[in-house]
């Protein structure tokens, strides 16, 4: 009777055991700490889109076999994008070649980007004479969906090239010519056939599909069918990977939600906010846009806070490094978006590797950075008190 | 495929013929070679034979082997699997003793159902002198002490530790030749073993896991005839034992692992690969606390202007606590015993530091798994896990944490 009883025991404790295993489950972390997930809305299929597009980009390191190379920069999304984070300066990347609207005079020498690594057998690139350069650390990825389907007027309104309000804020969109495979969106506005660019650190990439393709090939070497060039021979190649596949990255990285701001009801947070604007850095880091209609729903006429213009402004001299893209000068940059900038260790090792070449390795330090149309701005935050600057701070970091 | 199916085929008739010919035998005739006790007479050298086999009448061959199946419900960072059902290995030992000090033993492995299929060892032994033997065949590497002594059975984990598992990379085996042997001198053994075999290749800097990671060689089912570099892998192991104390062991394995030369052409630099580890066993007297574990440090040559996220350097290794609670007739069973064990676990899958920032370069994991184990017999186990574990990324970032239970039953048959 004694065994049965335990017996039986033990085959409840068993179920009850089973039941409750996920309770002895590591848990979620919080949902404001993540900026890995997509949006909110999107249809179950374009849910499994997400995650085809998700499995490619964090899980799939490429090998030789798999079109790597032979030269390349990395070998998976995830080692430039951790966690769809900011990338360490292992990942940094250098262009070069183009030191004016005139365009990239060292295609012919493996410009405009140098592949600095190379499979086993084959020697990387080197900068070649002459050429300058700047290198870019890659950016989070998140919530680039929402920028890419504001209206081109919109950004053309927040423009004003030539500082007509007199604020000393300028802004002015760059000009680019698109690749043959890229549609351009309803209502896209164009001036002598050249688009309006928004992505990269000087706006000359027009949208994600072109940032996939454009990764894939000068980041990886891999061809698509979109661009079926080898980079390191410049002759034809077969696709490497199948466009489904690319297509899905770029719906993925369309699909990503935006960062969630944390301890918005933090009354430091909110005098920060507040001194932001005061100190007009605001006018360049645009608090909020909107979105205009977008094949997406999901996406479509929604507000969002990314803090951006996206459009290039002077950022001085300090920030010229001699090289450009598009129509833009050598000493402007697109401005990058500040929303989960609290977030960026999680991604960058534990530290920050802030500006285009992660040369600042704190928020202060970026500040400091600021020339050019930003110099006002910076000066007005350096006459702030130690206990502002620190609220400042601290709502940068709650983005 | 193909090859799977004439495998089966393989397993099929020699199983099924002997029980065919002796159709309605009485199980009772066969004859079992019992397992001794692996503490007191054996080395961790002597484990390919040290495992229960039958045999039947005048049929010169013993068979014998294991299976695995395991039940978890593991999740990782609010992530969980659910309930996963898990028929990890079902092992078929086929041995013989040809003449006297002529012996033959094999290994075939079905993983996760017919996922993988491999002959992890098939080896001919030749006793010259006790000292001496010879040994040719599909072989073990003696790197380390899991490699060669692997069985399900024989542990209280649901799992094989990932240092073994993964960086080494158990089970490893090649075709080879080699020698071994063994000295007695009262309560202690040395013994040695010394082997070439065929090594590894690129894909160990050149993987889906994008880190260094020996065991992705193993995919490579063409090993068995045709090693790409032309060039031996050395193995080699010195171990000591004695009876009151336990056993140390340590070990060597390398070689060249790279195509550098194709068509006659040279297409490469030679680059080595050098695996060292270290392992012991001990049973603390009295208490009877049975302590296992080995530590493994690798090396090799990567092109510098390849990816430093395929390290130079890895090192790893577990340590297993037993610790027997009850050990008497429990539900019929005359020798069963209880359990408790824990393990830690450590790998660093690159040793190193990022040349760009000089930070110190992630790619690490810990755990620590505690359980619980029945064992009505010593050759079956019944084993209750959990684990703990954390992670981090190539850049050190915040670990991913991983936990849950797992249950498994494993027993030699």
């Amino acid at each position: 009777m004694r065994k049965s009883q335990i017996i039986i025991g033990g085959i409840i404790a068993l179920i009850v055991g089973i039941q409750a295993c996920e309770k002895f489950e590591p848990g979620l972390p919080l949902e404001d700490s993540l900026l890995d997930g997509p949006i909110e809305g999107l249809s179950l299929s374009e849910m499994q889109r997400f995650n085809d597009g998700d499995r490619t980009f964090n899980n799939e390191v490429f090998t030789v076999e798999k079109g790597l190379g032979p030269l390349f920069v990395s070998n998976s999304c995830v080692s430039c994008h951790a966690g769809d984070g900011k990338g360490n300066p292992f990942s940094t990347l250098t262009r070069f070649g183009q030191v004016d609207e005139t365009g990239n005079q060292f295609l012919h020498l493996g410009g405009p980007q140098l592949q600095n690594r190379a499979i086993p057998g084959y020697q990387p690139e080197v900068l070649p004479m002459g050429a300058t350069f700047s290198r870019f650390t890659p950016p989070a990825v998140t919530g680039l969906g929402l920028l890419e389907f504001v209206p081109d007027d919109v950004l053309l309104q927040m423009a004003d090239p030539n500082d007509l309000d007199g604020d000393g804020i300028s802004g002015r969109v760059n000009w680019i010519n698109i690749p043959s495979y890229i549609k351009p969106r309803s209502g896209s506005i164009s001036q002598n056939g050249r688009y309006i660019g928004r992505f990269g650190k000087k706006a000359s990439v027009y949208d994600l599909l072109q940032q996939t393709v454009d990764a894939f090939a000068q980041d990886m070497g891999i061809s698509t069918l979109y661009h079926p060039i080898d980079v390191y021979s410049g002759q034809n190649a077969d696709p490497e990977i199948s466009t489904q596949r690319v297509n899905n990255v770029g719906f993925y990285l369309q699909t990503l939600k935006a960062p969630i701001p944390r301890n918005q009801t933090d009354s430091e947070v909110i005098k920060g906010k507040a001194l932001f604007t005061q100190v007009n850095c605001s006018s360049c880091h645009q608090p909020k846009l909107t979105t205009g209609n977008a094949p997406i729903s999901a996406l479509a006429f929604k507000d969002f806070y990314p803090y951006t213009d996206l459009l290039l402004h002077d950022m001085g001299p300090g920030l010229d490094d001699g090289y450009t893209e598009g129509i833009a000068k050598t000493n402007e940059w697109r401005t990058p978006p500040l929303w989960g900038l609290g977030l960026s260790p999680n991604s960058q090792g534990g530290k920050y590797f802030l500006m285009h070449d992660g040369r600042a390795t704190s928020i202060e330090q970026a500040i400091e950075l600021h020339g050019g149309e930003a110099a006002a701005s910076r000066q007005q935050y350096n006459k702030l008190s130690p206990t502002d600057k620190a609220a400042i701070i601290k709502f940068l970091k709650s983005l | 495929m193909h090859k799977k199916y004439y495998v089966t085929l393989l397993i099929s008739v020699s199983l099924f013929v002997p029980a065919l010919v002796h159709a309605q035998i009485d199980s009772t005739l066969f004859r079992r070679a019992e397992n001794k006790d692996s503490l007191n007479n054996t080395m961790n050298m002597d484990a390919i034979y040290n495992r229960p086999m039958l045999s039947a009448g005048k049929l010169p061959v013993a068979l014998g082997g294991y299976m695995e199946a395991n039940w978890q419900h593991i999740g990782q960072d609010g992530v969980s699997q659910g309930n996963q059902f898990q028929f990890r290995r079902f092992t078929i030992f086929m041995a013989s003793t040809i003449s006297k000090r002529i012996k033959f033993m094999s290994e075939l492995e079905f993983e996760n159902g017919t996922k993988e299929i491999n002959i992890e060892f098939a080896a001919l032994d030749m006793e010259f002198h006790p000292l001496l033997n010879l040994r040719g065949g599909i072989i073990l590497s003696p790197i380390g002490a899991f490699n060669q002594n692997h069985d399900g059975p024989k542990w209280e984990f649901t799992d094989r530790p990932i240092s073994a598992t993964q960086l080494l990379p158990s089970t490893w085996s090649n075709a080879g030749f080699g020698l071994y042997g063994k000295h007695y001198d009262d309560d202690w053994m040395f013994g040695y073993e010394a082997y070439v075999s065929g090594g590894f290749d690129q894909s160990i800097i050149n993987n889906e896991q994008g880190k260094t990671y020996l065991a992705a060689t193993k995919s490579n089912t063409d090993r068995f005839e045709l090693s790409l570099t032309g060039q031996p892998l050395f193995s080699g192991k010195l171990a000591a034992r004695n009876n009151r104390i336990g056993e140390i062991g340590i070990s060597y394995m390398g070689g060249i692992y790279n195509r550098y030369i194709d068509n006659g052409n040279v297409i490469d630099e030679k680059r080595t690969l050098s695996v060292y580890a270290v392992d012991f066993n001990t049973k603390i007297p009295h208490i009877k606390t049975f302590i296992t574990g080995e530590w493994a440090w690798i090396k090799l040559m990567v092109p510098e202007s390849y990816t430093q996220q395929y390290g130079e350097r890895q090192q790893g290794g577990f340590v297993d606590i037993v610790q027997p609670v009850l050990q008497r007739k429990i539900l019929g069973w005359p020798k069963a015993s209880l359990s408790l064990a824990c393990r830690l676990e450590y790998v660093d899958w690159n040793v190193g530091k990022l040349r760009e920032t000089g930070d110190n370069i992630g790619e690490d994991l810990w755990s620590v798994v505690g359980g619980l184990s029945f064992r009505p017999n010593s050759e079956t186990v019944l084993r209750l896990n959990y684990r703990h574990q954390r992670s981090r990324d190539f850049f050190a970032n915040p670990p991913v944490l991983l936990g849950g239970f797992s249950f498994g039953i494993s027993t030699y048959f």
